[in-house]
């Protein structure tokens, strides 16, 4: 296996699937965690793995190797992960004031967090993950890309397809939503 | 003027303007109801943070290549062939995936019709779903036959050979990955939830090392019988080939009709 990502980009360039063969097994597992993130669920999550590592391949020629690959790489999976949002964009309807009233009725189904719980990392996750699943997926999208990506507002318009306008308002919702979901678990 | 919960989100990630930037900064260490209400917002977005993302399963890079692989031999054969990217061929391949877009589309493929009805003119519509529906239903078989054989093989102790399998798995992975997101974007649920499942087992199988320990046999198996993946199987194969004897008689009764 090669030692480093830049001598297995070399050697996938001319041709050798090992090499490329030990990039997906370096950088597949984050380019799910991301993708999961992004779209929320783990088809679509390997999906996007997978329109990443081609188009990765295919594009392998145009890779600065002065660059980093895991960046680069991270960039393709994004977009990867907006492409496939952006076309699920028409299946979205206003979600605005209904899911929010939606997201305060299911408060009172919650399991009552005792703190020894909420200590285990997965539940931290599970409640997270709980309340990014309220999210449409331009909130989502939005979201992440703020959140956790730290892309502004203007860069996140313009990746979703979005005015700057529009997409500051995906994130309100997204964190409004977010609030309500999680407050009454930060606060216990 | 105190601030409102989106001002309070754009000073959280940095994005007012400098002079409103100033102004609720200065609000912040006055006013103690901002305050509070904006420390609620920093603890949501500390406790976010604190949530690890959602991992793969153990063996995800594996899978991931299982799955990977066959397209990168088709990218790789394509960069050597420039003609691929002429517009003749490009416009074929959009030919026929628009093709399985409107067959999954009309639900052709898992519904069949009444015969008889063959009274319309018989279009190239017609013609080329029945090459997709003979197509579909060979990939089912293929498929099948690859189960069936995993399902079956040697009842002996020991290590077990099923490098052929795995080679046959490895080339019906894409295909299969093909008709799954057309029956997805078309909205075939009941096709593509069968096709997910043998995608996934197909996976593994595609993954897995040439000769497998009983174990690792009788765990596959085991992932076969758990989402009764042959009958599945068989019964989406059994609606394929019927609704392929029904275009059969269509096309069969609009030769009388026309002759």
């Amino acid at each position: 296996m090669p030692h480093t990502d830049a001598t297995a980009v070399a050697l996938a360039r001319d041709g050798d699937s090992d090499a490329f063969r030990a990039l997906v097994d370096r950088h597949s597992r984050a380019v799910y965690r991301l993708a999961h993130r992004m779209t929320g669920n783990p088809q679509d999550a390997d999906d996007v793995v997978q329109d990443t590592f081609l188009k990765a391949y295919r594009q392998l020629g145009r890779f600065e190797s002065r660059a980093n690959f895991s960046t680069w790489l991270h960039r393709i999976a994004v977009n990867c992960s907006i492409d496939l949002i952006r076309g699920r964009k028409h299946q979205e309807s206003g979600h605005d004031a209904s899911d929010l009233e939606a997201l305060d009725s299911v408060d009172d189904r919650r399991v009552d967090p005792s703190p020894e719980r909420l200590m285990l990392s997965t539940e931290v996750q599970e409640q997270v993950s709980r309340a990014m699943a309220g999210l449409t997926h331009m909130e989502r999208a939005a979201f992440v890309l703020r959140h956790f990506e730290g892309q502004s507002i203007e860069e996140i318009g313009q990746a979703l397809g979005l005015k700057a306008n529009a997409a500051k308002h995906s994130i309100f919702r997204a964190v409004r939503k977010m609030r309500l979901a999680l407050e009454p678990f930060v606060e216990s | 003027m105190h601030l409102n919960e989106d001002d309070l989100v754009l000073h959280y990630y940095g994005e007012l303007p400098p002079a409103e930037e100033s102004r609720a900064s200065a609000h912040l260490t006055q006013c103690g109801a901002c305050q509070n209400d904006y420390t609620r917002l920093q603890q949501v977005m500390a406790w976010v943070d604190s949530a690890p993302a959602v991992d793969a399963e153990p063996g995800f890079e594996a899978i991931a290549w299982a799955r990977l692989e066959p397209a990168l031999t088709s990218s790789h054969r394509a960069a050597w062939r420039w003609f691929v990217f002429s517009p003749a061929t490009l416009a074929l391949a959009a030919g026929v995936l628009l093709l399985i877009g409107v067959s999954f589309t009309a639900g052709r493929l898992t519904t069949t019709t009444a015969p008889g009805g063959a009274s319309a003119p018989q279009s190239a519509d017609t013609v080329r779903e029945r090459i997709l529906l003979v197509d579909l239903g060979d990939h089912l078989d293929r498929s099948q036959m690859v189960l069936v054989e995993l399902v079956s093989a040697g009842a002996d102790s020991g290590d077990v050979d099923i490098s052929t399998e795995r080679a046959r798995a490895e080339q019906l992975v894409a295909v299969n990955r093909l008709y799954r997101q057309t029956a997805l974007s078309t909205g075939d649920a009941a096709m593509a939830s069968v096709l997910d499942d043998l995608e996934r087992v197909l996976v593994d199988i595609a993954a897995s090392p040439a000769t497998v320990s009983r174990q690792d046999l009788d765990s596959v198996r085991r992932r076969i019988d758990s989402k009764e993946l042959l009958f599945k199987v068989r019964v989406v194969t059994s609606q394929v080939r019927e609704r392929q004897k029904v275009a059969i008689q269509e096309r069969t009764g609009q030769h009388t009709i026309g002759s």
